[in-house]
């Protein structure tokens, strides 16, 4: 398992790299730069951008698909083989309409917002392990996922950036721009109480998710993808095991939000503001958008299924399959998995209030997110190996989990108190300063 | 080591990013559109910590700074219709533009003095005080795996983790009491009380904070 790591000569005064700084992400930069490694890591660029755009085209048919049969109808079915190539038509159609620009919009940023929503979408691909070895060998020690192509070895996956999974938290947070700024450049009322509701709702959920995905580094010790899938070898050692099943569903509901998918998905809420934040929008820009919301589905999927189902790990070997594709098809099993979970999900739940999604982010998710975080601490740090010493870590914890609980409760009973009293009260009242309020 | 042609142009164009921004937030007249400027500058930065090894640091900037920050920024401008209903004529606070003169002198001056003083001492590569190069972990004989203690590939995030909660753990603790009180402080002074229980007569602002929102938004 060679890595590009730098080498510092220490006691020098210069340092030896092995490569350029910057592209030391990915083993087959390491050495000179020549022509095959040159190639395969702009194959790489290509097939996750052909894999970005198909795999979105093939979730919109499925979506429609799936979504239709649990309505008991038939669903796209006119082009293409069952309907396949739906979503290409769809797409051609977007590209030759007419593209509107608002008399009131802000012409640069309205133009702008599509590609921050869009760029992120794709970039996560990047840093999400597709496939690898990853099998057992015959000494009992795991492959580390490396691949050899033409003679390099490398990685199914475009970069392994130390810092990976926070890359990922990174991009989600402009795609936040993306939708920001589409609602407020419109220029219009529905779109900019769209976004207003969306960057509210993503802000808020983004701290469950980043409690949930604490609780993974914890167990995984490193932020590396590469290195979260590596440390799932075994179904026990797969992180939705070693976190405790919680930190999962967080991580699942928080994601749901983050994408504004139904039951979330005020932020487009048809009934109440038209289309939401991309009302005023048309053509390719809309197109731009409505790509981005469904590869943000699968690039989330595809996160989900490394942080806690081992990515390209595998429960067993699959006979006769080289252990170079077993990687790849167990990550698109997983993947399939979560996203027939998210239609799911839109075919079945309706949607929440806005009060009480708030209520759902704040009250519920971040404290509990954050209390499951410290537990796994204390039980990392106190009791590591230790039975009776984890028993008594639980007990502590359930004592004071109990007490905050209490508090908790007692303060939101205080504030809800105080809210009904600053309610009820003015209005008794006779109104005195309606000659200020004409202004 | 001679600084390669890529580093070079990965330095520059950042550079370029973040003076860009920076003049941006001052000149831009829409308040968005300065906003939008603070964005590029902060992701100039952040490409400037990744050339300098500092991964964490980039992702950081990128996540508190622009994912959190600047869109709280924002959603204030969008929220209170600030973007067409303000006058940027008008001075709340008398002394603020004599103030910032001041200030901005001092802070050139501060940096100057840095560069010029960090020109006479040896000569800084990247990644140097950063422990970049570790052993990621190893396999035992039956395949668990085995962690190399303040080495790896993140160890970059390791020695911050150590100085933030290990040497420098109260002024961290310190900083966050700072916040808390801030936030509580806020919640506090900007919080409507009910008539009877305010010390002074509220004016016309109780209760219409949805109607006044959307108002100010719909203005221009």
């Amino acid at each position: 398992m060679s890595r590009s790591v730098p080498e510092i000569v220490s006691g020098e005064m210069f340092t030896v790299f092995d490569a350029p700084a910057v592209l030391a992400i990915d083993p087959i930069l390491e050495g000179d730069l020549l022509w095959t490694p040159l190639i395969i890591v702009l194959v790489k660029v290509l097939v996750i951008f052909v894999l970005g755009l198909v795999g979105t085209m093939l979730m919109v048919w499925f979506e429609r698909k799936v979504v239709s049969g649990m309505q008991n109808r038939v669903g796209p079915n006119k082009a293409g083989p069952f309907g396949l190539l739906q979503t290409l038509a769809d797409g051609i159609k977007l590209f030759f309409k007419e593209d509107l620009l608002p008399n009131r919009a802000d012409r640069v940023v309205f133009r702008l917002a599509p590609f921050l929503a869009f760029v992120p979408a794709f970039l996560v691909w990047s840093v999400i392990p597709l496939g690898g070895d990853f099998s057992q060998n015959a000494d009992g020690t795991f492959n580390d996922g490396t691949v050899t192509i033409f003679g390099e070895v490398t990685r199914l996956q475009l970069a392994d950036p130390p810092v990976g999974i926070l890359l990922v938290l990174a991009l989600s947070s402009i795609a936040v721009y993306g939708i920001m700024l589409a609602g407020w450049a419109s220029g219009s009322k529905y779109p900019l109480l769209g976004s207003v509701r969306a960057t509210a709702q993503m802000i808020s959920y983004e701290a469950a998710l980043g409690l949930s995905l604490a609780a993974v580094l914890l167990s995984s010790r490193t932020l590396s993808t590469s290195g979260i899938v590596f440390t799932q070898q075994r179904f026990v050692d797969w992180n939705l095991v070693t976190t405790g099943l919680l930190p999962f569903f967080v991580f699942v509901i928080a994601t749901t939000a983050e994408l504004n998918r139904p039951p979330f998905d005020l932020v487009e809420a048809e009934q109440e503001l038209v289309g939401g934040f991309n009302t005023e929008y048309s053509s390719i820009r809309f197109a731009l958008f409505f790509l981005a919301e469904f590869m943000n589905v699968i690039t989330m999927s595809g996160v989900m299924v490394t942080l806690f189902l081992g990515g390209p790990q595998g429960l067993f070997d699959i006979p006769l399959i080289p252990g170079w594709l077993e990687g790849t098809l167990w990550f698109l099993v997983k993947l399939l998995a979560f996203l027939y979970m998210y239609v799911w999900f839109r075919a079945t739940l309706p949607r929440l209030r806005y009060d009480q999604l708030m209520d759902f982010g704040w009250k519920v998710l971040i404290p509990v997110s954050l209390g499951w975080f410290l537990l796994l601490a204390a039980l990392r740090e106190f009791a590591a190996d230790d039975q009776v010493a984890s028993f008594r870590v639980i007990g502590i914890s359930l004592i004071i989990g109990g007490i905050s609980l209490a508090l908790f409760v007692a303060a939101l009973n205080v504030s809800r108190k105080n809210r009904e009293r600053s309610v009820v009260l003015p209005s008794a009242e006779p109104p005195v300063t309606t000659s200020k309020g004409a202004n | 080591m001679t600084t390669t042609f890529l580093e070079y142009l990965v330095f520059f164009a950042a550079a370029a990013m973040v003076l860009g921004g920076a003049i941006g937030v001052i000149t831009m007249r829409n308040p968005v559109h300065a906003a939008l400027g603070l964005v590029m500058t902060l992701f100039g930065v952040a490409v400037q910590f990744v050339a300098q090894e500092a991964h964490f640091l980039a992702a950081v900037q990128v996540i508190v700074y622009a994912g959190a920050i600047v869109v709280l920024f924002l959603f204030v401008i969008m929220l209170l219709g600030v973007d067409n209903a303000m006058d940027l004529s008008i001075e709340p606070i008398r002394v603020q533009r004599p103030l910032a003169g001041v200030m901005s002198v001092g802070l050139v001056a501060l940096v100057t003095a840095a560069i010029v003083k960090a020109d006479d001492s040896a000569v800084l590569q990247p990644g140097a005080g950063l422990d970049v190069a570790g052993a990621p972990p190893t396999q035992g004989a039956s395949g668990e795996l085995n962690f190399v203690a303040g080495g790896g590939h993140d160890s970059n995030i390791r020695q911050l983790a150590t100085n933030l909660y290990g040497d420098h753990v109260f002024a961290f603790e310190l900083t966050s009491v700072l916040l808390v009180v801030a936030v509580a402080g806020t919640v506090v002074l900007t919080r409507k009380w009910p008539r009877h229980l305010a010390e002074r007569p509220i004016g016309d602002d109780a209760g219409d904070v949805v109607d006044g929102a959307t108002d100010n938004g719909g203005a221009g």
